[in-house]
Parts: structure tokens; sequence; C-alpha cells
């Protein structure tokens, strides 16, 4: 018999066996089902809210704000400087004048579907030219807030996270009172996690006289930028700084889904090694209870690479099938799975989906291998290397 | 006792095997204590909270403001024995990533409230004499003073994005005058408290308002009525305010981080499942391969129960030796400190916790040691020995 089909008839002896030790076969197999399952779901998070955060912040988009803030909250703009903003060069116009739109951004309190117990909920006064600036923003029920009016649009995850936000409700903030007109999507981005209301109905709400936070503005092209940034950071009216819209969402969640990423792959790290204590001690036993069986195939003249080889072929059998029953198990359990947290720069809430995708599958699949080729090699090499007489005589 | 001998020894049978089923239960300790800081970390403020303590913000929401001038009505209400009041300066050292736990206070008040923080007596008199004085939690004092050598007597600047000075400038300057220590553990040791007056005086804008009022009522059983009453003193008034439980506000602000005990829960469990199923096989493995043996001793007079007994102590020593390396290993991490100050002040493996630990490595090793014991128990010598 050549070297090839040795190690297919040994490997295909092998896995028709497991049968027999079932119990340890799939003590392995959940084991890295296990693992497999806790690094994408968790993974999943980071990868939901960095989708939310990223998806939100087109390059083509800048935003404006104070110098010195770093977020819409800390920041403040006249209204005069808000009017010198929209008219620098690189802004892209149509016919109602440049696209751009001065906001506001205030917290209010909510409770949540999930808890009961009340969260920061972002709302943003913003002028009509929003919807323009954005583009991604679309209707799901009902219609677009009219300017001057106390009316309410919520995005579609804050809708669905906290309680009072049905179409035609009206809600109570302070004194005031705001009818709920329309939900929208953002396309997964950061704006549907807020309620969206006319700037100038929310500056008496929260006693911001004629100021807002932020001016967010579309460029003519995503190459306008640097023409449009020298216009306003060097205007000595203005004391102002610019961002694109990506970069600025990009950097305001880097701390969370940095924090989120490290903390899963430790967790998804340390189950890792538990799992390969478990798969060794499998591979081991499947190695000892069989030990006659491979001195006597030796015996017959087989040799040890494709005992070898075999063992491999089994150990890595089993973490394909846990790999690919934790993946699934992640995929159906997690994704689209809704969920918020804190954005720790404004202290408001961030609603998302987690996200498994195709490449944390992937990720899985790759880890769960290496998990069942390491498991195996050890025991391989032990059981290709023992002495065939002493084997033979063991019980 | 006199039969652990013959445990130890069937432990070292198979010394790879041990050592493995250790290792696997050393990894599954090591997580658990880990996430119980982490969880410890992010609602550790409502098990610091004072029972006996309210926290009253805006009612719309806690960036909204409210007049200082509410502190006597509210002092003049039955019931409540003190108030000070705190406001979010949001400040930072040298770059926004440095972020300080900043707060202007009034120092006549502050850490009568807050009895858990403690300051030399000197450092205190010294605080209350210089206006621009700050006192810093020592946890905060020891980081800098390794990184940047901060000492009593050091001028700080501390930028903050939301409050600008008079004269447009950004960069406020503090003197440390003082540091406090904490005496509960786990409590917060990374604040930077500074007068409210130079604050106020300082800032262009919201002069005479302040964030929240931190409030403490006589009788801790009468804390959700004094709340109440709060609330109604300021109804339609133009800052209406929301009292409640400095618990519940920790909480509240815990649940806004996620739900973290949830999916906590949810990956304890997995981990557990599977270590339980890993150890329960490997102890079974061991009592099968042992069925002579077992045979052997029950004939020689060992009875059902002392086997039960040997089966069950083989599992709870290994499941002792790796759960005990595990938590010892994960109370040096809560020691080392958190790698995310700034995000994670607190740091702590509780001793609740570790009790909580004890006891499930106790509990693991029971019950993955249960089916094979007995299975060993009902074993008959007969059946046994002929094998």
């Amino acid at each position: 018999m050549n070297y090839l089909s040795q190690i297919f008839s040994i490997a295909l002896f092998n896995l028709r066996t497991i049968p027999q030790r079932t119990g340890s076969s799939i003590t392995a197999a959940i084991g890295i089902a296990g693992v497999v399952a806790v690094l994408v779901g968790v993974l999943s998070i980071a990868e939901g809210f960095k989708k939310a955060m990223t998806s939100a912040g087109s390059p083509d988009v800048a935003i404006v704000l104070r110098k010195g803030s770093t977020d819409e909250m800390s920041s403040g703009i006249s209204r005069e400087q808000t009017r010198i903003i929209a008219d620098a060069p690189g802004i892209a116009r149509n016919a109602a004048g440049p696209i751009t739109s001065a906001e506001l951004f205030v917290i209010i309190s909510l409770p949540k579907i999930s808890t009961g117990t009340d969260a920061n909920v972002p709302m943003r006064g913003v002028e009509p030219g929003a919807f323009d600036v954005r583009g991604t923003i679309k209707l799901l029920q009902g219609r677009r807030i009219e300017p001057g009016k106390n009316e309410i649009m919520v995005g579609a995850g804050a809708a669905s996270s906290f309680a009072g936000l049905e179409l035609g409700k009206t809600l109570e903030i302070g004194q005031n009172k705001w009818e709920v007109v329309g939900i929208f999507s953002a396309n997964g981005g950061l704006a549907e996690s807020e309620i969206w209301t006319d700037a100038g109905v929310l500056q008496p709400a929260y006693k911001r006289g004629t100021t807002f936070q932020s001016v967010y503005a579309r460029l003519a092209s995503p190459g306008a930028f640097q023409q449009f940034s020298d216009a306003v950071t060097k205007d000595p009216q203005l004391e102002v700084k610019t961002e694109r819209l990506s970069d600025f969402y990009a950097s305001q969640s880097d701390m969370l889904s940095n924090f989120i990423t490290t903390i899963g792959t430790f967790i998804a790290g340390m189950m890792a090694l538990g799992a390969l204590f478990g798969a060794l001690n499998t591979m081991y036993g499947a190695i000892s209870t069989r030990t006659r069986e491979i001195a006597t195939l030796r015996a017959l003249g087989f040799g040890s690479g494709p005992v070898v080889i075999s063992v491999l072929v089994e150990s890595l059998a089993l973490a394909l099938i846990g790999g690919t029953l934790g993946a699934a198990l992640a995929y159906i359990a997690f994704n689209g799975m809704q969920t918020s947290t804190m954005n720790w720069q404004t202290f408001s809430q961030v609603t998302f989906a987690f996200a498994v995708t195709p490449a944390l599958l992937l990720q899985a699949i790759i880890w769960a291998s290496i998990l069942g080729l390491l498991g195996g090699l050890f025991p391989a090499i032990r059981a290709a290397r023992l002495p065939i007489a002493s084997a033979l005589r063991e019980t | 006792m006199k039969f652990l001998s013959l445990v130890f020894s069937n432990l070292k049978r198979k010394k790879l095997r041990t050592v493995l089923t250790v290792l696997s239960i050393f990894v599954a300790f090591v997580l658990f204590g880990t996430l119980c800081i982490i969880k410890e970390a992010f609602t550790g403020g409502i098990s610091m909270a004072g029972a006996d303590r309210l926290m009253v913000m805006h009612k719309m929401s806690i960036i909204q403001s409210l007049p200082i001038s509410y502190t006597d009505r509210i002092a003049n209400l039955p019931g409540v024995a003190a108030i000070t009041h705190l406001s979010w300066f949001g400040g930072y050292y040298k770059d926004p990533k440095n972020f300080l736990a900043s707060f202007p206070v009034n120092p006549d008040t502050y850490f009568a409230m807050f009895p858990e923080f403690t300051v030399p007596p000197e450092q205190m008199a010294a605080w209350k004499a210089k206006r621009n004085g700050v006192i810093v939690g020592k946890g905060l004092f020891d980081r800098y003073a390794k990184s940047d050598g901060w000492k009593i007597g050091s001028v700080i600047p501390v930028n903050s994005p939301i409050w600008r000075r008079e004269g447009d400038n950004e960069t406020w300057e503090f003197e440390i005058v003082g540091v406090y220590d904490v005496t509960k553990k786990g409590a917060d040791n990374t604040q930077f408290l500074f007068h409210y007056d130079y604050f106020d005086e300082g800032r262009t804008l919201s002069k005479g308002e302040i964030g929240w009022f931190s409030v403490r009522v006589k009788d801790p059983d009468r804390a959700p009525d004094i709340a109440a009453a709060i609330d109604k003193e300021f109804a339609n008034s133009a800052y209406e305010t929301k009292a409640q439980t400095e618990a519940a506000a920790m909480q509240g602000f815990a649940s806004q981080v996620g739900d973290i005990g949830t999916i906590l829960t949810a990956v304890l469990s997995a981990v557990f499942f599977t270590i339980l199923l890993v150890a329960g096989n490997t102890m079974g493995q061991a009592v099968r391969e042992r069925t002579e043996e077992i045979g052997v001793l029950k004939a020689m007079g060992f009875t059902n129960g002392l086997v039960l007994f040997l089966v069950l102590a083989e599992s709870t020593v290994i499941a002792l030796i790796g759960g005990l390396l595990g938590l010892t290993v994960a109370k040096l991490i809560a020691l080392a400190g958190s790698p995310v100050p700034e995000m994670l002040p607190i740091f702590n493996f509780s001793d609740r916790d570790l009790i909580t630990g004890l006891i499930l490595v106790i509990v693991l090793g029971i019950i993955a040691g249960i089916i094979p014991a007995l299975q060993a128990m009902r074993l008959q010598i007969a059946v046994a020995l002929r094998r």
C-alpha cells in the first residue's frame, strides 16, 4: 500500500470508530463550539458598533465644531457664525442654496424598553438642509418634521429601544410637548439612535438662545474638504475646527470598539486555551484507549506518518464540526440583535445591531481548525512513537 | 483523611490527564474572576452608593443645570439632613485622552457628604484657604506622580471643552494641595475636586448654576418620600428636578452602558458548561479505567459510601487545585489595576465574588465527580472482577 492510501484507510477507520467514543468526542466538539460562539458573539458587538459609527459618516460631509471641543455636546456656534460657514467655498449647492444644516445636540431622559430604567437619548435639532446633507435618511412611517412646529421624527433604533416613541404619540420633555410624526432609517448609521426636531424649536426649550453646536455641510466633492477647511479655520470671526464626518465618527467610536475587541479577544483567548486542554485530553484519551489497535496497525506495516496524520484528521474533523456548530449558533443567536450602549464622548445612547459578518465566521472556522490541529498534534506524535512491542502488551 | 494518600496516588496515575484537567479548570476560574472584575467596574458605583443619599438632577437630563439657589429650598425641606452640589467639568490634562473625573464642588460641604473619602486635616485646611486649590484622588495622583511628577504644590493645567474662561482662555490652572484616600475598598479614588467659587467666577456661561445636588436624608427608609417632596417643590418651575436614591441613579447609569449583566452571565454559563463537560468526562474516563480496582477495593471491604467519597474527593481535589490557582491569578489581575482608568477607574475583585468563586469550585468538583462516583458506588464486585 502506498503512503496516501495508508493515510486514507487509517483515517477512515478512525473516523468510523468515533461513535464508540461518543462522550469524549462530543465534549471536544462542544468545547470548541463554545469558544467559537463566544468569540463570534463578542466580536459581533464591536463589529455592529463600528458599523453604526462608520456608516453614519461619509467622506463628503464635513462637520464644524467650536475650536477645542471634542464632541458636539461641548461645542457652541452662534447663528452669525453658521451663516459665514454656509457661505464658505467648497460646499455643494442646490436650488435652496448651500447644502448645510446648523444643529443642536442635547440629551433627554427616556425609559429603556428592555430594563425600564431611564437612559440618555440623543435629541438633535436640525435645519431642513439636514436631509440633503446626510443623503441616507429614509422615512419608514409617517412624514418629515416641518420647521417651526413641535414635531419630532424618530430613528428606527431609538423607536425600538425606548418607550413612548410610536407614531402619533406625544412626548413631554420639560414643559414642552412634541408629536411623533415620523420614523426613519439611516442605512444603519448613528442617526437611527436619535430623535430629530426643528432646531429653531429646540433652542428655546433648552434655553440655548440662538446658538447652535455644530454645522453639517455637504461638500461639492470629497476633494473639496481642504478648500472648505482652510476657509473656515482661517477665518478670524469663526474660531472653529472642522473634520470629515467619517473621521469624526471613527474617532468617537475608537474607545468603545477597542475596549470591546480587547475584552472579547481576551475572553475568547482564555476560553480557547481551556478548550485546547479539553481537546488534548480527548485526543490523548482516544489514543490511549486504542494503544493496542495502533500498535497492531504498525505491526502490520503501516508507517508512523500515516498514524500521525490520521489522528490529526480525526481531531480536525471534530474541531470543524464544533466550529461550524458554534458559528451557526452565534449567527442565529446574535446576528441583527438590537442593543444600545453609551457613547462615552457624549454620554448618550447609541443603538445598533450585533453584526455577525462573513469575515467573522471565516475567522471562527480558522480558529477552530487551529485548535483542532494543536489539540491533535501532541497525542498524534505520542501515538506514532509508541514502541510496538510494549504497546501490544498494554491493556 | 487517612485515604487522602489514596486519592493523590490516583491523581498521579495519569499525570498528563490530571495536569490538563487542572489547567482547564484554572482557565475557567481566571475567566470567572476577570468577568467579576469587569462587572464590578461597570456597576461598582451601585454597591458604593450611600443608602441615605439622594441625587437631584434636572428633569430633562443630566446635562441641564440647576440654579444654586435651590440649595436652601432643598435644605429646608423636612427630613433633609445635609446638601452639597457637584458640576460636570469634563476636564482633561494635556490631551483629551487624559480625561479627568473633575468636579467643581463646595469645599465646606463636599467631604461631609462623602465620608468614604478622607483627607488629612492640614491638607483640608490648605484646600479651603486656596482659591485654585485642588484635591485629587490617590489613584489619580499616583498615576501622574509616576509619569508626570505630580506632587503637592504642582500647578496643573486642565482644559475643559465645555467651560471656557473669561478672556477666551481654555486652560484652567489648579494647584494640588491635597490627596484624598478611600475608606471603602473599590470606591472611586480618581476624582479631581476644586472650588465651585473659583470655577463660577471664571466661566463665561451659566453662572450661578450647578450640575446636580447630593442630599443626605435623616431616615434612609423615607428616602423615596423625600425624593418625591423635592420634585414636588420644583414642579412646574423653569427648572424641574428629578430626585432619586444614589443607588437608583448608579443603576440607571450602569444599565445605560448596556445589558452587561446579561451578556456576562451568558458568557459565564457557556464557559462553565464547557468546563463541566470536560472535567466530568475526564473523571468518568478515570473511573471506567479503574473498574477492576474498584472491584478489588470493594472486595477488601470498602463500603459503597467510602468508594463514593473517594471518587468525589478526587474530582474535588482537581477542582480545588485548578480553581484556587485561577482565583489567585484573577486577584493578581485586579491588584495590577485597570488598563483603562479613564473609562473604568474601579478595578476590584471583591470578597463577595471571591467567596462565590470558592463555592463554585467546590460545586464544580462535586458535580463533575457525581456520575462516575455513583457508577463506582453501584458497581457490583462480581461484575467488576469478571472484566
